[in-house]
């Protein structure tokens, strides 16, 4: 089958594709959009997370098909050319960026939580990023990125959160 | 394999008596983890994400009508107040990404023991509505729905509908154990609302037997106990003596097995424990709710 979507804004088109498989693979391997992590392929690791019609997902659980004339949004489309989110900048400085593998899903969630929750408290921080799992880093340093993005896009009411 | 995407309702049915094989997806949390580790080729996939009017939910006639579709955000989001057991349960549901996704429809569907959403729909006397093209419309009240492990009472070419809940008249409590406080499977689960207006206990046991079950002894030593001391109109404190048999008569109820999550013994403790404390925070906000629900 055929899908079409659109993913960060620009039209993609994906042929030959098995309805069995998922977006993440759609994205992966058939639209050349590596950013998004494969490893659980269960919905426990959290590294594949997208916005599917602006809402966070696990890519590797969402059909292929499913996501037919769907408005998608990866990490790839969070920074703007050399220029990065202000999350991912707090990742790189905080060191919150280890393997770097949970890193795209974590930025996703993040960014979920600050759209909704633009001061989140440390207990929403932790809930927000309950479903993405990182072995390197002990968490404290994603939370450090969290708390210091949170505080660097409060502080510019006028910016908008972007991505 | 096959993608059929209905966008309607009766088309759905059509396509689901046409291919009773064809397995129904709505947010893939269980669906696609069996596809991607090839435990399953179904020969063909009924995406319900299109369908109009499946992720709806009304109050119309009374209870909740929610349909199949509907995701746990949003039972949080949109139904705390009508329905505390389930938004609990709900909260509980994996990660934000899993709630995003998953629903009440797809946890009946997969009719799982450990599913979250069961223990409260069967504490709140909820009733499954199925539908098939040939037959049209079935209500199954919820002790009926859940026939064996993963297995449950639908019709090769019925598809779930909605769900159908009263409306919280009283206290709704639902408590879980797991290994951490997010994507768990419980290892034992218990759900229990207060029908002050019938003067009984509703109970629902997860990850504890063969199926999602209720507490019958339990829920009848309790409306007795709590009538015979006219507890329902003194308001007075729970005697814990009262809490604690109740908690002995859920865990009763229960036939778990050992398995990786946690032996059989423990997960009877966990349900006594579980049952009683649920019990006294209820009983608690039945007592401050005065003038409210109650």
């Amino acid at each position: 089958m055929r899908v079409s979507c659109t993913v960060n804004g620009e039209s993609h088109e994906a042929d030959d594709v098995w309805p069995g498989e998922s977006l993440l693979y759609v994205l992966r391997e058939r639209m050349g959009l590596p950013g998004s992590k494969n490893a659980c392929e269960q919905g426990e690791c959290g590294s594949c997370t997208v916005y599917l019609d602006g809402v966070a997902v696990c890519a590797c659980l969402v059909a292929a098909g499913q996501a037919q004339d769907s408005d998608v949004f990866t990490v790839e489309g969070l920074a703007e050319g050399e220029l990065l989110h202000p999350l991912q900048q707090a990742f790189v400085e905080t060191g919150a960026v280890q393997c770097g593998f949970c890193t795209p899903g974590l930025l996703l969630a993040a960014h979920d939580l600050l759209r909704s929750r633009p001061r989140p408290s440390d207990v929403e921080i932790r809930e927000a990023l309950a479903g993405n799992l990182c072995r390197c880093t002990g968490y404290g340093q994603i939370l450090d990125a969290v708390r210091l993005a949170a505080e660097r896009l409060a502080d510019r009411p006028s910016t908008q959160l972007g991505g | 394999m096959d993608f059929l995407q209905p966008g309607t309702w009766s088309d759905a049915l059509a396509a689901k008596a046409e291919r009773p094989a064809a397995v129904p997806i709505a947010g893939g949390t269980d669906v696609m983890v069996e596809m991607n580790f090839d435990r399953h080729r179904p020969e063909a996939l009924l995406d319900l994400t299109r369908v109009e009017g499946l992720a709806a939910w009304d109050t119309d006639d009374g209870p909740v009508r929610l349909g199949a579709g509907v995701t746990y955000s949003r039972v949080i989001t949109e139904l705390g107040d009508r329905l505390p057991g389930l938004a609990m349960a709900s909260r509980t549901v994996g990660s934000p990404q899993i709630r995003n996704r998953g629903t009440v429809g797809g946890n009946l569907g997969s009719a799982s023991p450990a599913g979250d959403a069961h223990p409260v729909l069967l504490a709140t006397d909820a009733v499954v509505e199925v539908e098939s093209a040939a037959n049209g419309v079935r209500h199954i009240s919820i002790g009926d729905f859940f026939t064996g492990v993963k297995r449950n009472a639908l019709a090769p070419d019925e598809l779930i509908a909605a769900v159908r809940l009263p409306a919280a008249s009283g206290p709704q409590q639902y408590a879980k154990i797991g290994t951490r406080n997010a994507m768990v499977i419980a290892v034992a689960a218990f759900g229990l609302a207060l029908h002050p207006a019938e003067r009984r206990v509703g109970t629902g046991i997860g990850s504890a037997a063969p199926t999602p079950r209720r507490a019958p002894a339990a829920e009848q030593y309790a409306a007795t106990a709590l009538d015979e001391a006219n507890l329902w109109d003194s308001r007075d404190p729970l005697p814990p003596s009262i809490a604690t048999r109740f908690g002995d008569l859920v865990a009763e109820a229960a036939a778990p097995i050992d398995d990786v999550r946690g032996t059989a013994r423990y997960r009877v403790h966990c349900l006594s424990v579980l049952a009683r404390r649920t019990l006294l925070w209820a009983w608690a906000e039945y007592r401050r709710d005065e003038t409210g629900k109650g």
